[in-house]
């Protein structure tokens, strides 16, 4: 076959689809998730053959089967290493990690928090829907407090994480929230963080509409979505609201909730800056209960961006610049050693 | 200058005690390296205990370094010593037992102390060195402190600094003892402390206070020489087990033209290797101290399926944290080398003590059906080449591997003739390059003859596939939960592993008879003491033989008939008998076992008692 006069197609969301059947259960909003990574894999530019997709275990880490990709499902948990290995060692592939709230928080927190540390250039795919799927319906590290399930009759004691918080404390360099169901902004922030040179942290909401439909309700459905979300742009004033009448001022390091129709202007509200590492903790902290009355809205988009060298390209460095003084190895001489004696 | 004599000796064994902090690693480090330039053959064991500064003086932080020099072929470090060197009464306490009677004791009398016999329980008022005691040796009394001391006198170091260097005078007048050139010493002291030079300056002072001391003391009218050992001919260098096993690594990724990562977590008797490899990156070398045991595999897995040798290495207990991952290595069938440096178990058990006993977990220590290759070394120069070894079947058969040294012979040294890099056989690695002629869809799991799956890695265009933990459709890799399926594919991962032995040597007879009343079968670190044990009784005339298993899975495919020719089965292990499990398991035969469960190597004198027992039946 000859290639020279063929002049390549460009890829198509339907390049990426897998003959896999695909075996979420219906409603679930993994789907939605899959078709916005599907939709945005086109137009990053980058062959097929260079993204691999790294899974742990769960409902969500199914992902990499249903993706054209290089892919691999691993073990509960282990994704983050798997991935930290790979990318150390193949720098120039485009890592993906997908992972859930049981997957990436609970048994696999550990490798999480020093992904992020590190700083290795990969994208995290954090699917939260609060509760386990797989193993049908127990309560999971981002549940809230009194969570009634299988393994928690009488209600959950467990204080849940925060996901964005603890990857914050962890010094993460990229960090966003989506939801399933708003497509659009969810295929915004899967561009973003793929951009992102460095790990990236993004949180999806993800209902799980049998074993905790609902959860994101709140943050989801038309009638509450305006008031209860807060839509981070960078350098716009914080305003949220069906009316966009509501911002939020710092009061010293207090987020308040004013009225733009009272008194304040959007000059008075708070503008985002996602390279502002201080606000970044207090955006993180906007983590309130939407059913606790004066909760603050729950932000989306990306919180925080920092450049800071990866974790790949200082492996690499080290290697070259080893390289470069000493010259590359030299096996004679290293079995050799320093002092050496004959026997004759 | 007094008189003294030199005397011919053909084999020595000389231990330093002393406290966790008064350097007898490095001062036995340092003897042995002068001792391999001389050209004797040597073995080394040091022995320490697991707290970095256990309390000072006493019994539990004695920390000691025994080596066994000679003009002879020697295979362990020696069952008891000639020469003790006791830094304090701890020290003594703790080896007088290992001395043979009329032995040398070297003692430095500033740790004979009322503080220092104290702590080390001797009865108030009762020094060693004073009551008669040791009448049965030759002991000698120095106050290694007070001349450590005086030699230093016109420096403007701190008695705690001064003191420090000790360990150097002791070095020194073993150097005189054995009638030693010094120049490794002092080369290795320029090297370390240039930049240093006053500290540079009072420990090469001390070292030759130690040396002049041997000269003008009249006490000592002999000095020692050992001539160099008859071996092979060849070019020779000294090397500890961890070292060599570094360097295989190394060579096995030059041979077989792969990068090599690792993937590790700090693990006593383990961690030498991530610190030499990682001296090592202009070689293509890339170390990773992962967070912990199970990143440092599962990120070895990554760069694996990446297409690097991927290697994580641990011990016992970082061995059963990696379990899980290595189910899931057996199911991805990648290549992976898995390096068990064992230590007394279980749990944290013995940190610094050997051990065989992770043998069983090495076979059977996952869930499922999960067979994987394992390979164990000998001695500490042969961790280079069964390293090699195993990284060669793990590449050429797509199989994680399990390597499995102990802290024995990671730690120990002896003279190595390396090899040329081009007398080391060729590692072909292929990794599959795209689809190929005819061929339309890529099934990650077709095999060849040998049920070996390509190595497809990522980059790789028309190769873009999916692989997991779960269970694979025969041939395809998709998802499968098919029962007969689950049944074909068990039994395949097991043949796989079983055709390996198709690849491998036959097992030979070490020494003795091919046919006989006893063989010593014996794997790891027992090498030493086994050949040593059996080349006596062979000299006395008996009928016995040694084998020592490098191939545990799949064994060497003669092994039952090797194993039909004998009328007694006997297998050393320092364990409660995990090998001849598998031996009276697979081949039905009565074989006996010799058990040590101490955190230290058997030795020959006791391996000989048994032998000779079970020849007398």
């Amino acid at each position: 076959m000859s290639t020279a006069t063929i002049t390549p197609q460009p890829l198509t969301a339907k390049d990426f689809a897998t003959d896999q059947e695909v075996r979420w259960c219906p409603g679930c909003g993994d789907y939605s998730i899959l078709k916005q990574v599907q939709t945005i894999m086109p137009g990053l530019g980058i062959p097929k053959e260079d993204i691999v997709i790294i899974s742990g275990i769960g409902c969500s880490s199914r992902f990499p089967y249903y993706m054209n990709t290089f892919g691999m499902h691993s073990i509960h948990g282990r994704a983050t290493a798997i991935a930290s290995g790979l990318k150390a060692a193949r720098p120039e592939l485009s890592v993906w990690i997908v992972t859930g709230d049981g997957d990436g928080l609970s048994i696999g927190g550990n490798h999480t928090i020093h992904l992020l540390r590190r700083n290795f250039d990969v994208n995290i795919m954090l699917f939260n829907n609060q509760i386990y799927g797989l193993t049908k319906g127990q309560y999971s590290p981002t549940s809230e407090t009194n969570k009634v399930t299988k393994s928690t009759p009488f209600g959950s004691i467990d204080h849940p994480f925060n996901p964005m918080a603890l990857a914050i404390g962890a010094d993460a360099s990229f960090i966003a929230r989506s939801m399933d169901r708003d497509p659009k902004h969810l295929q915004e922030m899967l561009k973003r963080s793929h951009a992102h040179k460095g790990a990236s942290f993004l949180e999806i909401y993800q209902n799980c509409n049998i074993f905790n439909d609902g959860a994101f309700e709140a943050f989801t459905e038309k009638s509450s979505k305006a008031n209860e979300t807060l839509f981070l742009e960078q350098g716009q004033p914080l305003v949220f609201g069906a009316q966009k009448d509501k911002g939020i001022r710092l009061d010293g390091f207090k987020p308040v909730v004013v009225d733009l129709n009272e008194g304040f202007s959007t000059s008075d509200l708070w503008v985002h800056d996602e390279q502002d590492f201080y606000k970044a903790q207090i955006l993180t902290r906007m983590f309130d209960d939407p059913r606790i009355e004066g909760h603050m809205p729950r932000p989306f988009g990306v919180f925080y961006q920092a450049f800071r060298p990866t974790y790949d390209d200082l492996m690499t460095a080290q290697l070259e610049d080893a390289m470069n003084k000493k010259g590359s190895g030299d096996l004679d001489k290293l079995l050799a050693g320093k002092e050496t004696w004959v026997i004759r | 200058m007094p008189n003294t004599t030199i005397e011919q000796l053909e084999d020595v064994v000389i231990k330093f005690a002393g406290d966790s902090g008064d350097g007898m690693q490095l001062t036995g480090s340092q003897f042995t390296n002068n001792t391999a330039l001389v050209g004797n053959d040597l073995s080394t064991f040091p022995d320490f205990p697991a707290e970095i500064r256990a309390p000072q003086g006493t019994l539990a932080g004695v920390s000691g370094f025994q080596l066994h020099f000679s003009s002879n072929r020697i295979f362990t470090p020696g069952d008891a010593c000639d020469v003790l060197v006791a830094m304090n009464a701890a020290a003594l306490k703790a080896n007088l037992k290992g001395l043979k009677k009329g032995g040398i004791i070297i003692a430095n009398s500033d740790g004979f102390d009322s503080k220092n016999l104290r702590l080390a329980n001797y009865p108030d008022g009762i020094n060693p060195l004073e009551d008669g005691s040791l009448v049965d040796y030759q002991l000698h009394t120095i106050d290694v402190t007070k001349m450590t001391r005086e030699a230093l006198k016109e420096t403007t170091l701190g008695m705690k600094e001064k003191d420090r260097a000790k360990n150097m005078f002791v070095l020194g007048f073993i150097y005189w003892l054995y009638n030693r050139d010094m120049s490794s010493t002092e080369d290795f002291l320029k090297e370390k402390f240039g930049k240093k030079p006053e500290i540079l300056e009072s420990n090469l002072k001390v070292l030759h206070a130690g040396y002049h001391f041997g000269e003008t003391v009249e006490a000592f009218a002999t000095r020692y020489k050992v001539e160099k050992a008859r071996m092979e001919p060849g070019t020779y260098r000294s090397i500890t087990g961890n070292v060599a096993l570094a360097y295989g690594l190394i060579a096995a990724a030059q041979k077989a033209q792969l990068p090599i990562f690792l993937g590790t977590y700090p693990i006593t008797p383990a961690s030498d290797i991530l610190h030499e490899l990682s001296r090592h990156k202009n070689f293509g070398v890339r170390t990773f101290q992962a967070e912990d045991e199970i990143a440092g595999i599962t990120s070895a897995i990554g760069a694996a399926y990446g297409g690097h040798l991927g290697v994580t290495t641990t011990s016992g207990p970082g061995m059963a944290l990696k379990g899980e991952a290595m189910g899931l290595a057996v199911m991805l069938e990648i290549p992976l080398v898995i390096v068990n440096i064992q230590r007394g178990g279980p749990s944290t058990g013995l940190p610094t003590k050997t051990e065989q006993s992770d043998l069983l977990q090495a076979y059977y220590g996952r869930n499922g059906e999960c067979p994987m290759p394992i390979i164990a070394a000998s001695t500490p120069s042969d961790c280079f080449s069964a390293i090699y070894e195993a990284s060669r079947i793990a590449v050429q058969h797509m199989t994680p591997v399990i390597f499995l040294s102990d802290g024995y012979i990671a730690n120990g040294a002896e003279p190595w003739r390396f090899p040329q890099s081009s007398d080391l056989a060729p590692i072909e690695v292929k990794f599959k390059k795209g689809l190929d002629e005819g061929e339309e869809v890529f099934f990650p799991y077709q095999r060849d003859e040998n049920l070996v799956r390509p190595w497809a890695i990522p980059g790789t265009a028309g190769l873009e596939h999916r692989i997991g933990g779960l269970e694979k459709q025969n041939i395809t890799g998709n998802v499968s939960y098919d029962p007969e399926n689950h049944e074909v594919m068990v039994k395949i991962r097991q043949e796989k592993v079983d055709k390996i032995a198709d690849f491998l040597p036959l097992q030979k007879i070490e020494l003795g008879p091919e046919k006989g009343k006893v063989l010593v079968l014996g794997w790891g670190s027992t090498f030493g003491a086994i050949k040593s044990a059996v080349l006596e009784l062979l000299s006395e005339g008996h009928e016995v033989a040694h084998a020592h298993l490098r191939h545990l899975r799949p064994f060497p495919k003669n092994l039952a008939e090797i194993l039909s020719n004998y009328e007694h089965i006997l297998v050393p292990e320092i364990n409660n008998g995990q090998l001849i499990k598998i031996i009276r398991d697979q081949f039905l035969v009565d074989a006996k076992g010799y058990n040590k469960i101490m955190g230290v190597p058997i030795t020959k004198s006791e391996l000989a008692v048994k032998i000779r027992e079970i020849l007398a039946q």
